[in-house]
């Protein structure tokens, strides 16, 4: 994709389309613990998140909703880093995110993982808050579950 | 150019020259007149196809509100001295021409408001709340801006009075009939727009009043799409209460315009209370002061207003006519184009339609496509345009909307295309 700007490559890399083209554990699940519902007023994004607790861990997570590339992949991505994590982890992971959107902040890439794919957000103040939506639903559903709406 | 010598070159009132000797219309001679065309945004030039949410302002406009701002500053309406007078002179004389703009009987019909929003909510809470009762009714129809809902609900709930909708078909216009038979005896006030901002359709405005009036229901017609591309005569049209915002039409923003019928302005309470609106003000009583200063209370938005009068006078020196024109040609042009891309779909395909190219594009999302566009200068609105029952209709969240004004060219639609195609490969 020579033909792309550098920062949009940045904003757009091949995990954030892959993701936005094939969500995974993209499906409401009938079983869950926590739910919340997100949603952007500004754009018309909606994500609802599921996790299914087992003690203090994530067993499992799932999403579902309607939204932009950015949004979309945030979410699968989010699903994917979340199984397995505790309650404190997935909290650090979501003040790891947020810095990294919103601030742009040098997160440690250890820390991040696959979520490092969102660097480049914070360079389009206009998209935050399509990355951040499913992070703030998440930590929504593990406060006890309500509805969220960015703005 | 120096800073200065840029002030006083806005400080001279610089001439549209766009007025060929031919009559015939010149784009990139009406370009020179709009300073901002000339920027790049991200390194490419500058392609401004977002004109339904606000317009770019000429140089005349500019001028004008510098000039005021550099020379003439003062308060209106209440001081003796030279630049008071000056001053009263330029906004009233903008009221003049307002009048002339739409056709109004007298310019004491014209009431200066922020913009379309306030013109609306003005006409609610006066005359809405003085005539509007339980079990009443208000019309709207399916395609309006939220600023042509809300204040009508507000109404509605205040008054448990019931707001009605007439519905549209999928090409985005009105059915007549069934608006028709929504005009009930209970029907206090018909509100509807002359032109969709998120589909572009034109209303049969004239026929709409028309079937109001029939039934002795008044109207309100929202003109602020329609303004910078339609000529509005409201005595020819009829209308109760016409709105259009300032800023869609060449001036600044924070500055519009109500039409109102002398007689229904006269029997309306004030909207506002406060400086200019009284004749006299004692503890036990005040009087009001006759229209249109009844309605304007306090310090009005007198710069912009006075650039108001300025955009009127460069939109009537370029002539309407050949603005629609032009615009005609963009937008059947731009229909074209944008249908020839495969997996794109225009939303709103009215017969008759101003100059606004609302799509989707399978497979992407349009905040995606917005960004990868303003990556290539392309300016675009992406969302829900302030009319989410509009997209509830059409069941989707939002669309890209390219809006054209009369500085458009047929090359910029072309970058639009190719911006579409290029994201189209991004995401393929
Ligand atoms: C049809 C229509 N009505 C009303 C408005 C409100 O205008 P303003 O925000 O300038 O008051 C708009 C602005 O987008 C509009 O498109």
């Amino acid at each position: 994709m020579a033909e792309m700007s550098s920062e949009l490559q940045s904003l757009y890399q091949e995990l954030v389309i892959d993701h936005s083209k094939r969500p995974r554990n993209f499906r409401k699940m009938e079983d869950s613990t926590l739910h919340a519902d997100g949603y952007n007023p500004l754009c018309g994004d909606r994500v609802s998140i599921f996790l299914k607790m087992d003690g203090d861990k994530v067993a499992d997570a799932s999403f579902q909703g309607a939204g932009c590339a950015i949004s979309t992949s945030s979410a699968s991505l989010l699903t994917e880093a979340l199984k397995g994590k505790t309650r404190a982890e997935a909290e650090a992971i979501f003040d790891n995110v947020h810095k990294l959107v919103t601030e742009g902040a040098a997160v440690d890439p250890a820390k991040l993982g696959k979520l490092a794919v969102f660097s480049g957000v914070s360079k389009y103040p206009a998209r935050v808050k399509c990355a951040s939506l499913a992070w703030h639903t998440m930590k929504a559903a593990l406060e006890g579950g309500q509805k969220v709406s960015t703005e | 150019m120096s800073k200065a010598s840029a002030l006083i070159e806005l400080s001279e009132p610089p001439k549209p020259r766009t007025l060929t000797g031919t009559g015939r219309f010149d784009v990139l001679a009406v370009r020179e007149d709009f300073p901002i065309l000339r920027e790049t945004v991200h390194g490419k030039p500058l392609v401004y196809l977002d004109n339904a949410a606000t317009s770019q302002k000429p140089l005349s406009v500019i001028g004008a509100m510098n000039r005021f701002y550099l020379a003439e500053c003062s308060n209106i309406h209440r001081g003796v001295h030279y630049l008071s007078e000056q001053a009263t002179e330029a906004y009233e004389a903008t009221r003049v021409k307002c009048q002339h703009l739409l056709n109004a009987a007298d310019a004491s019909e014209i009431i200066f408001v922020r913009g379309a929003t306030e013109g609306i909510n003005l006409v609610a809470a006066t005359f809405g709340r003085r005539h509007v009762s339980a079990g009443d009714e208000v019309l709207i129809t399916a395609m309006e801006h939220h600023s042509n809902i809300v204040p009508w609900q507000i109404l509605c709930e205040e008054k448990g009075a019931h707001l009605r909708v007439a519905p549209m078909n999928e090409r985005g216009e009105l059915l007549l009939d069934e608006f028709e038979k929504l005009l009930t005896p209970r029907t206090r006030i018909a509100a509807f727009t002359h032109v969709s901002n998120a589909l572009g359709t034109v209303n049969p405005v004239n026929q709409m009043v028309a079937m109001a009036h029939a039934r002795g229901i008044p109207v309100l017609v929202d003109g602020a799409q329609a303004a910078p591309h339609i000529h509005a005569d409201v005595r020819d049209l009829d209308c109760d209460f016409y709105v259009l915002s300032g800023h869609k039409i060449f001036a600044p923003t924070g500055i519009g315009i109500l039409y109102g019928k002398r007689a229904l302005l006269e029997a309306m309470p004030p909207y506002q209370g406060g400086g200019d609106m009284i004749r006299t003000v004692t503890f036990e009583k005040t009087t009001y002061a006759p229209l249109p200063h009844k309605f304007e209370a306090g310090t009005p938005n007198i710069a912009g207003t006075i650039g108001l009068g300025a955009a009127v006078d460069y939109v009537q020196q370029i002539g309407i006519a050949k603005i629609a024109a032009h615009e005609h040609d963009l937008l059947e042009y731009g229909t074209e184009v944008l249908s020839r891309i495969s997996g794109l779909r225009i939303v709103g395909q009215a017969r008759e339609k101003a100059a606004v190219l609302s799509f989707v594009v399978e497979g992407i999302h349009p905040h995606d496509l917005g960004t990868i566009l303003d990556q290539e200068g392309i300016a675009v609105r992406t969302g829900h345009h302030c009319a989410q029952p509009v997209m509830d209709f059409y069941g989707i969240p939002a669309t890209t909307r390219a809006s054209l004004s009369f500085y458009n060219t047929r090359e910029e639609i072309d970058a639009l295309a190719a911006g579409i195609e290029k994201a189209k490969r991004m995401f393929a």
